[in-house]
């Protein structure tokens, strides 16, 4: 197979509070022989926030985003579902409106960039799943995770709307059954378990402006994933990470029940598997400590 | 002519009765079900054939009336427009029914919409104009301004969204989805004169459309492909545009994204809540950061990475923003 290469837009949570994100990113690619070239010139994605301010900045600054990677004739990777969510709403609206792509083109022009629609968008979860291939990676699993119960944690952004999301995941994710993340954690050894706020949401977007319902939807999806007996839980979104990992007093008083799982990248989760150190994982970025390693 | 697939499914249906019983219990039916049928079909076989008294509302059978709304595995459908076959290929030969809200169940399926309506009530859902009784002339709407409805109008007030919205099931003031699509519909209609009222009751903190925790739910499940969200979207940007966006910590939230492009490319994490939290407001966040600062998760304000070619970002934000805060 010709080895796989991807513009990667890291989004701006790997740059900074979750920095473990970034290395596991790199530490995973480096070992299953993905190369990625990173959109240095990428600005944030408005994290599902700036179009509610101003739509059209946001769009004119996501096609910018996006023209980099086609300059490079990438696929882009994100590692962030709000980024992968941000990202491809704006290339289908672009796509699908040939009157916005030239709005969003004349101000582009103005900088030398043009939008052409040429570069797909996937998160690195798919690219791994669907590209590299679930198979190959099961081979190249040297530490299976055979004694963990792993709770998937999907993230909203990846898998709603289903009908955006299918136009670059080859897998047709079931919104109400989702099972990459599934599959992903049978393919490291592990067992996944099933709880019902696996593909529910975290509650990060709401996080200031409406802070009971955020920590409650952070409690319960804790809880839902120890009731079912998980060791720890998994997530390939950073928002969702940083809900879980770093907000756990809040939702426990939230939901009037101690509530605290260790929470992986999805990244760190496989560079386990493929015998990457904690070191390289940046395990100890962690808020909830990982104590099972 | 094919011939008639059929498959054994085992149907877990939710039973309850307000009058009579303290809990809810689900009974246990095991059809042959072919794959024609839809969900309605089976549920007026199980009445027909097993038990007379399960309940449920039903009337179009075409998907347009709104009635037959309940939850399959935990998802929201229109009976009369869900085949089996599509339900058991996502959730495997044991369908679990249930209705919209089962805190809010009457009788089996049947559920009390009451707090929805009132929600639609709370946004005025209907045109306010001031027409003349007897006009010279037919009032008519381009359809470009048709358009503008961004088909809005194809609600059908089955409540799949309302109740599917983890917002409003935690937080009883909420709008929600169906509302504030109903809001939008109105409100971008050309002959309506109640715009900027409905704005300011979106506008609220906790009812409004602030406390959306954006997690595309209204949008997967409506069945009419109404997308909620994007009329979301659209009120958010409609109470800036009104210039009604009162100074708080939802609409700072918002516009700090565009601050924080504005000056590094890349979001300013810290910056963006002292910013929308103000400098008293943020201190409820130290303990947080303070553990987090011992992980190595907060970058320092001197330490902050920048997007290459922030020139271009600055230009583009210049050049292309079309609101001001």
């Amino acid at each position: 197979m010709e080895k796989l290469k991807y513009a990667l837009f890291t989004g701006c949570t790997a740059k900074e509070s979750t920095p473990e994100q970034m290395m596991s990113t790199l530490a995973v690619a480096n070992k299953l022989g993905i190369e990625l070239v990173e959109l240095t010139e990428a600005s944030c994605c408005g994290a599902s926030h700036l179009q509610d301010y101003d739509d059209f900045l946001s769009l004119v600054l996501n096609a910018r985003n996006i023209a980099y990677a086609e300059m490079h004739g990438l696929t882009m990777v994100t590692i962030c579902n709000t980024c992968q969510l941000n990202t491809a709403m704006t290339k289908h609206r672009l796509d699908h409106n040939a009157e916005l792509k030239a709005k969003v083109n004349a101000k582009l022009s103005e900088v030398g960039l043009e939008y052409k629609g040429t570069s797909q968008i996937t998160h690195f979860l798919y690219a791994i799943i669907d590209d590299f291939g679930l198979d190959k990676i099961k081979e190249m699993v040297v530490k299976p995770l055979s004694q963990f119960n792993i709770a998937p944690f999907y993230g909203c952004h990846n898998i709603r709307p289903s009908e955006l999301q299918n136009e670059t995941h080859k897998g047709h994710e079931n919104p109400y059954k989702p099972t990459s993340l599934d599959d992903l954690i049978i393919a490291c050894g592990g067992a996944s378990v099933d709880y019902e706020e696996k593909n529910k949401c975290c509650g990060f977007h709401a996080e200031l402006q409406a802070p009971r319902t955020a920590a409650i939807l952070t409690g319960n999806a804790v809880a839902g994933a120890m009731d079912a007996n998980a060791d720890w839980m998994v997530t390939p979104c950073p928002l969702c990470h940083l809900k879980l990992d770093t907000q756990t007093h809040h939702a426990s008083v939230a939901i009037g029940r101690e509530v605290s799982l260790p929470v992986l990248h999805m990244q760190q989760m496989v560079g386990l598997a493929l015998g990457c150190s904690a070191e390289e994982l940046g395990l100890k970025h962690h808020v909830t400590k990982v104590d099972f390693i | 002519m094919d011939a008639i697939k059929t498959q054994q499914v085992t149907f877990k249906v939710f039973r309850f009765n307000e009058e009579t019983d303290y809990l809810p219990y689900y009974n246990t039916y095991t059809l042959d079900v072919t794959h024609e049928e839809v969900v309605l079909d089976i549920l007026n076989r199980i009445k027909w054939d097993h038990d007379g008294t399960l309940s449920y509302r039903r009337s179009c059978r075409h998907g347009i009336c709104g009635v037959c709304s309940i939850k399959a595995n935990g998802k929201g459908i229109l009976a009369c427009k869900t085949r089996l076959f599509d339900l058991v290929e996502t959730f495997g030969s044991e369908i679990i029914l249930e209705p919209l809200s089962t805190k809010r169940a009457i009788k089996d399926l049947i559920i009390d919409k009451k707090d929805f309506w009132d929600k639609h009530a709370q946004v005025q859902p209907y045109l306010v104009s001031d027409i003349e009784e007897h006009p010279a002339l037919e009032h008519l709407v381009s359809p470009h301004d048709a358009e503008k409805l961004l088909e809005a109008d194809y609600c059908i007030q089955c409540g799949a969204c309302h109740y599917s919205c983890p917002a409003l099931a935690i937080n009883d003031e909420f709008i929600g989805p169906a509302a504030f699509a109903a809001a939008y519909r109105f409100s971008a209609d050309v002959r309506d004169e109640a715009s900027l009222e409905r704005l300011h009751i979106v506008n609220e903190e906790a009812q409004g459309v602030w406390d959306c925790v954006k997690c595309m739910e209204c949008a997967e499940v409506c069945p009419k492909e109404v997308n909620p969200i994007e009329k979301i979207t659209k009120l958010h940007n409609m109470v800036f545009e009104a210039n009604i966006a009162k100074n708080n910590v939802a609409t700072r939230h918002a516009v700090g994204f565009a601050h924080s492009i504005e000056k590094h490319g890349l979001l300013d994490e810290g910056e963006l809540v002292r910013y929308s939290e103000g400098n008293i407001g943020v201190l409820k966040y130290v303990p947080v950061a303070l553990k987090m600062f011992a992980k190595g998760k907060i970058v320092l304000p001197w330490n902050m990475p920048k997007a290459d070619k922030l020139d271009e970002i600055k230009k583009l934000i210049k050049s292309s923003s079309t609101v001001k805060f």
